[in-house]
């Protein structure tokens, strides 16, 4: 029987990464992520957890050494922040482009510089276009259970892709919580033994990474991006079977009290929760106003955001990172595409706030409600606003 | 819910006492989160940590503004750090002092519900180490109704090992010896 423990989330997501019996991890430590890899080492050595942890000298080598672990056909773990996932770059997009289903946890944390340690989510958003499925965690019953989702959803035939499940560094990595753990013959039940669609194995040679003449990179790259976008139909697939067998349902596109919503505020991450705690005390005071958070960054969930806009007039969006240079934070670029053409879309307000470990505070997020239906009513033209920044 | 904010110096031990208090609460079926103040801790620097225990699920993810308890483990930090900021009205102050309660009001001006115990001098008879972060949460329950003091026992003997029974003689000895002033 599942059982409720208190524990860090770090330490839960390693138990999780545990119960879906990897086969090999490869990683390098890195604050805010060291405690997950850590607690796994140790799980390696005490013999609790049948695997190679293989430490090697950089972030590079990590994701290097998970590449060819997954080609050989193991299941494949890793866990990274920050600058650590930034010098992993070059490798992240051969990843998906060799089919990998790897699974990684980053443990968002802002880019230098000036250096910080704290968290935000410039690391996932400077790596947007490496052709990962991208899924963020609330809090640290979701980063278990999306964990465990993740290998099913990375390992299906239909997908064969990387995932990143990404929680907020500190924020959550370090909070103690209570945690619904499974047991390991309902996570066996849920989750089969990975068997691979291709893998390297000298008895029965194949070639991966190939080269791509013109001839063939465009078709290659289509046919990447296609899979990419069709694994939101696998996705749903295992987060209702998942919900059937353990009662927590997951959904691409969350939504808190939006029904009847004049105004939705956007957030993705562990601020979704103290969100919900202004968005209360909103609706308390009257207003219509709910929540929709991203459960779903990559592949960008264009469809089910669109189906989430029925009467909503104004959309505020809360960004962590900045797009220096750009039209508004990277996330409400994203949302501003993924509206445009549809009848009667809403104005799309662009927040940055939570940079470099800053609190969002529910008053924050009042602000940002007060200052989107402002801003809407007056039309006014912005590509950006920073929250609580001293000018 | 009850918001706790734990002063201390790094190395005391500050942020374990807040884990062990959130994982006693959430053994005893309760909601609870304990955090770190998310810095690279420095050894002897002043630090603090968070926790927070409700009946509800917690969903508050920010830093604690306005706690309800303050622990404070190390007297040395009082004179450096307003340890009372954003304490509630009605909230507790729970001190590592050898001074009595009546020479703290005097000294820092405390208006709240003030707690103390001379927690260094029971960790160096108990543990043979001036750490108090385990005698202090034997203060702390006893001062503020956050969890019963045997739920404790478990999450330090979890933490501890073999070095757990002496933790707990101090927490036991802290929670008996704790003087309360209720206002």
């Amino acid at each position: 029987m599942a059982k409720r423990v208190g524990i860090e989330v770090s330490l839960a997501i390693s138990e999780a990464v545990k119960l879906a019996k990897v086969d090999a991890v490869a990683a390098y430590p890195i604050t805010p992520q060291t405690h997950i890899v850590e607690h796994l080492s140790e799980l390696v050595a005490e013999g609790e957890l049948d695997a190679a942890f293989i430490p090697v000298e950089s972030e590079h080598s990590a994701m290097s050494v998970c590449a060819g672990t997954s080609a050989a056909g193991a299941r494949t773990y890793t866990a990274t922040s920050s600058q650590g996932l930034a010098l992993m770059n070059e490798i992240l997009f051969i990843i998906p482009a060799l089919r990998l289903p790897i699974v990684m946890t980053i443990a968002n944390r802002a880019l230098s510089g000036p250096i910080s340690i704290w968290n935000d989510h410039s690391d996932i958003m400077s790596v947007r276009d490496t052709g990962w499925i991208a899924m963020f965690a609330e809090n640290g019953q979701e980063a278990f259970d999306l964990t465990l989702q993740s290998f099913k959803i990375a390992e299906d035939h239909r997908v064969l892709l990387p995932i990143s499940v990404n929680i907020d560094g500190f924020t959550l990595s370090h909070v103690i919580e209570p945690h619904e753990f499974l047991d390991q013959d309902e996570v066996d039940k849920f989750l089969p033994e990975y068997k691979p669609a291709v893998q390297l194995n000298p008895d029965d040679p194949v070639s991966m990474g190939t080269v791509g003449v013109p001839e063939i990179y465009a078709e290659a790259k289509k046919c990447q991006d296609e899979v990419l976008k069709g694994s939101i139909t696998v996705i749903k697939e295992v987060f209702a079977e998942f919900a059937e067998m353990f009662g927590r349902e997951y959904k691409v596109v969350e939504t808190y009290r939006s029904e009847g919503a004049e105004t939705l505020l956007m957030t993705m991450g562990s601020v979704s929760e103290t969100a919900m705690e202004a968005i209360d005390k909103l609706q308390e005071g009257g207003r219509k106003v709910g929540l929709i958070r991203l459960r779903l960054w990559r592949p960008f969930p264009a469809d089910e955001l669109r189906a989430e806009m029925a009467g909503v007039k104004t959309l505020a969006v809360l960004d962590r990172a900045v797009s220096f240079g750009g039209a508004g934070g990277p996330v409400a670029g994203e949302v501003r595409s993924a509206l445009y053409s549809i009848k009667d879309a809403p104005y799309v307000a662009s927040f940055i706030a939570g940079l470099g470990g800053r609190d969002i505070t529910v008053d924050d997020f009042v602000m940002m409600v007060d200052q989107a239906e402002a801003m809407a009513e007056a039309n006014e033209i912005h590509e950006y606003k920073m929250i609580g920044v001293r000018e | 819910m009850i918001e706790v904010r734990v002063h201390g110096r790094g190395g005391q031990g500050g942020v374990t006492s807040a884990e062990m208090l959130a994982i006693a609460a959430i053994n005893e079926g309760k909601f609870a989160q304990a955090f770190p103040s998310f810095g690279p801790e420095r050894r002897g620097a002043p630090v603090v940590a968070f926790a927070r225990v409700s009946d509800k699920k917690i969903r508050n993810r920010t830093k604690v503004y306005t706690p309800d308890v303050v622990m404070v483990l190390d007297p040395s930090v009082l004179s450096i750090v307003d340890v009372t900021e954003g304490l509630k009205s009605d909230g507790m102050l729970v001190i590592n002092s050898a001074k009595s309660i009546a020479e703290l009001r005097t000294e820092f001006g405390f208006k709240t519900s003030l707690a103390r115990v001379d927690a260094t001098h029971i960790a160096l008879e108990e543990l043979g180490l001036p750490i108090t972060n385990t005698t202090m949460l034997g203060a702390a329950v006893k001062a503020a109704t956050l969890v019963p003091v045997e739920a404790l026992v478990g999450p330090l003997e979890a933490r501890f090992g073999r070095i757990a029974a002496k933790n707990i003689r101090a927490l036991r000895r802290a929670f008996a010896e704790t003087e309360i002033e209720m206002v």
